[in-house]
């Protein structure tokens, strides 16, 4: 237990030293913790003792990574994106691995060549995927793209993993450690195998369409946040243990889960709930990944690694690039595109693993490819930082095309925070302008019945740092503040001006004492809930009595302006100390009523001026 | 008999005299209409639909307005803007309004001799008026010369906005019941210079 925790200060503590200093740097954070790893390794401090189970273990953070990938594209997105995943990622998969196979074959027998060839046409998800959403490219078009690929990749690697054991070539000796994939399933005849499959993943559809739905409201209504996390948390390793028992990829699976639940309420809580425990594992990845770099074997054998490395990031390059321009990418996304993709990734390591457990690939041949793998990993945060310098020299004009695309594929600008009796109809008016903002309401079964007609409302706390960002706070322009409670109201707003400075707020306030709370904070935005109303019903009223109803509605802008141009006052008044803000607001009450008299009075010598028959001369 | 639907618009209505009076000579009469544009929408929200409706369902539209600055009160400009679409009161397949009468009603502070070449507004009523006539033929109704009350910033008697009112209620009757001569009140600088001429009978 003593060395566990020790090693999990270890791992914490080298990435809470090296990651705030990667970016410092400007490295970003994966690059940060592979160094972290390097440092905390065997060929560094040799802090780390079992490194290939702790590998093995943060391999979750992939798992979760896709969880979350699919939280974020609804099947109807997936569906659009049918062309790029099976184009552009079947032709990098494909060509990549008959390109790799083909050198390799002058070196190596053919089973041995296809086997590598494969492994190493796959890229990192982790890594990838990780820079892109830290530098915010993955809804641009380029992400798209990228993001494509890698899920063919992902997808490609179960047929790699049924089609590999067939190249063996070698003895297996089997040192007492099977593979868990494939163990329980194999026992069964084989149509049997397709059933049980097939049912895994209708398993996986039928939890995430209907049965999630009331378990994530039953869980909301206790509102006790640990339950939801642990919820979330026993989905996803729900599924990876179901997915590994019928043999398919874990990662697969969870990302199935991602989509179904993408359209759900819960998604945004779900997201924010899993992140950091993906974040984490997904750093310590990173970490021994960094870890493993065999610096004894590189030293020794530096010029066939650096060769192996420079071919894999050159030979998958040029593929990139020419399967950019097959499918007429834009030049830049072109590159992007290629730098994003030319590395090895995590699942080579896995497949390595596997090959050599099933008598596939001889240690030395595997030793060396790791290690170039894992070096071309290492490079890649290193290239988009070489990407961004010469892409920032020659961008110019590109960058405001740039920028309306991302918005363009966000669609949501607006956050809307509540969605009670005053949310209501505003999200109404906001989206029959075209405007669809994220709502977010702590109301479970509000939210229920608002999303049966069709509006996107989710289940969640807003007041609650990681929703916010869930909720698209970083990409946001404006936050529309709904709710009653004014203490709700200005933790929230401290909240965005803390982390979202951009962020434009609009806020109601629920009375005048709250409308002043709300200036205090330097919000200019503030529309107090009732006085809408309190004027249109106001104008009924003078209509009912006779009123001209142009007049009526004249009267009502006016007093609207005036109490307008009252409030600064007031609010300074308020600060003078709370007895003469009473007395003011007493003095400002009659002021009210003699400013309305002479308003009118004002208003009828205005009219008679413009609109009868005086004549000034006469 | 023709229907009549006189779009009336005054922005403080309460305090106009003589267009309280003339409405009010007209209002209740069998087959007129009165659609009152600042009553109906004090937001300048024009319903356009409707306005279209009425006056599909009228055969003769008057527009009853003081007038300021030469114009009518902003509303009637904004109706004109909505309501006037292309394809519907104008443009080849824009039919809706052909044939109908169109006049204007018209208050006026000045009087006849102010709108004169050397008065001091330097164009006549009939002058000031031409887009309205212009917007007429255009859209194919028939045009007829404003009924016109002047000099009401000189204060008009009470027997004299009586008058005027009564000249509007005969004018009005007169078009519902087809008694009046169109093609002679056309020839008129006000449709109201000389209402015995033009009407027939009583």
């Amino acid at each position: 237990m003593e060395s566990f925790l020790l090693q999990l200060f270890i791992f914490l503590a080298s990435a809470a030293i090296a990651v705030p200093i990667a970016k410092k740097l400007g490295l970003g954070s994966v690059l940060g913790y592979l160094i972290a790893g390097i440092v905390i390794g065997p060929f560094g401090l040799s802090l780390i003792a079992d490194l290939e189970e702790v590998m093995h273990f943060t391999e979750f953070g992939v798992v979760m990574m896709l969880f979350l990938v699919g939280l974020e594209l609804k099947p109807s997105l997936l569906w659009q994106m049918r062309t790029p995943i099976l184009g552009m990622g079947g032709m990098q998969v494909v060509l990549s691995s008959v390109i790799i196979s083909g050198i390799a074959l002058i070196f190596l027998p053919w089973q041995q060549a296809v086997a590598v060839g494969l492994t190493l046409s796959l890229s990192s998800t982790a890594i990838v995927l990780q820079t892109l959403r830290e530098k915010g490219l993955m809804r641009t078009s380029s992400g798209r793209s990228i993001f494509s690929v890698l899920l063919f990749q992902d997808l490609a690697v179960i047929p790699m993993l049924a089609v590999l054991p067939f190249l063996a070539t070698i003895a297996i000796h089997d040192d007492g450690h099977s593979e868990a994939a494939l163990f329980n399933i194999s026992a069964l005849p084989e149509y049997m195998q397709i059933i049980v499959t097939l049912l895994a993943i209708l398993s996986i559809f039928f939890i995430g369409k209907y049965a999630s739905r009331p378990i994530f409201r039953t869980i909301a209504a206790t509102r006790v946040r640990e339950i939801f996390v642990a919820a979330a948390l026993a989905l996803v390793v729900g599924i990876s243990i179901l997915m590994t028992a019928v043999g398919l990829s874990p990662a697969l699976g969870t990302f199935l889960a991602g989509v179904v639940l993408a359209g759900s309420e819960y998604r945004h809580e779900l997201e924010s709930d899993i992140e950091p425990f993906k974040g984490l594992l997904l750093g310590v990845f990173f970490i021994s990944i960094g870890a493993s770099l065999n610096f004894t074997l590189i030293g020794e054998e530096i010029m066939l690694i650096a060769g192996l490395t420079a071919g894999l990031i050159g030979f998958k390059w040029l593929v990139l690039v020419s399967t950019g321009s097959f499918f007429k990418m834009e030049k830049k996304d072109r590159s992007l595109f290629a730098v994003a993709l030319a590395q090895g990734g995590e699942f080579a390591f896995v497949l390595f693993q596997f090959s050599r457990t099933n008598g596939v690939l001889p240690d030395q041949t595997i030793e060396p490819l790791i290690s170039a793998v894992a070096i071309s990993m290492f490079l890649t945060p290193l290239m988009f930082l070489v990407y961004e310098k010469f892409s920032t020299r020659a961008q110019g004009d590109d960058a405001s095309r740039r920028t309306s695309d991302t918005i363009d594929h966000t669609g949501h600008k607006v956050i809307l925070a509540g969605f009670g009796r005053l949310g209501t109809d505003l999200g109404r008016f906001l989206i029959s302008a075209g405007i669809k903002p994220v709502i977010l309401d702590y109301d479970a079964d509000n939210v229920d019945i608002l999303r049966k007609f069709g509006f996107e409302v989710y289940y969640g706390d807003i007041t609650r740092l990681d929703l916010l960002e869930a909720a698209g706070a970083a990409e946001a322009e404006l936050l529309v503040i709904a709710i009653g409670d004014v203490d709700k109201s200005r933790k929230l707003i401290e909240l965005a001006g803390k982390h979202y400075p951009h962020l434009k707020i609009a806020v109601n306030a629920y009375d005048r004492a709250s409308a002043h709370e709300l200036m205090d904070m330097g919000i200019t935005q503030i529309r107090r809930e009732t006085f809408g109303s309190a004027l249109a019903l106001g104008q009924d009223a003078l209509k009912l009595l006779g009123f001209d109803p142009y007049e009526a509605h004249k009267l009502m802008r006016i007093f609207r302006k005036k109490d307008e141009e009252m409030m600064p006052e007031l609010h300074k008044m308020h600060h003078e100390g709370e007895d003469s803000y009473i007395s003011m607001y007493q003095k400002h009450n009659e002021d009210l009523e003699k400013l309305m008299m002479l308003d009118l009075n004002l208003n009828i010598e205005e009219i008679d001026k413009a609109w009868t028959a005086a004549n000034p001369e006469k | 008999m023709k229907k009549i639907l006189i779009i009336f618009a005054h922005p403080a209505r309460t305090r106009s005299k003589i267009n309280s009076a003339l409405r009010a000579a007209v209002e209740g009469l069998e087959n007129v209409t009165i659609n009152d544009l600042y009553a109906n929408y004090p937001d300048f929200l024009i319903d356009i639909k409707r306005e279209q409706s009425l006056c599909e369902e009228h055969d003769v539209i008057i527009f009853q307005h003081p007038f300021y600055w030469y114009s009518p009160p902003s509303i009637v400009k904004e109706w004109l803007d909505l309501v006037l679409e292309h394809g519907w009161a104008y443009g080849s397949k824009g039919k809706a309004l052909e044939g109908k009468l169109f006049l204007q009603a018209i208050s006026a502070g000045g009087d006849d001799s102010t709108y004169q070449k050397d008065g001091c507004n330097i164009f006549t009523i009939r002058e000031l008026t031409s887009p309205y006539c212009a917007m007429a033929n255009l859209c194919n109704m028939n045009w007829l010369p404003p009924f016109t009350v002047l000099g009401i910033h000189q204060g008009l008697s009470e027997e004299e906005v009586e008058f005027h009112a009564k000249e509007y209620r005969r004018m009005v009757t007169a078009l519902r019941d087809d008694r009046l001569d169109i093609e002679k009140a056309k020839q008129g600088q006000y449709l109201n210079s000389d209402l015995d001429s033009i009407i027939r009978g009583t």
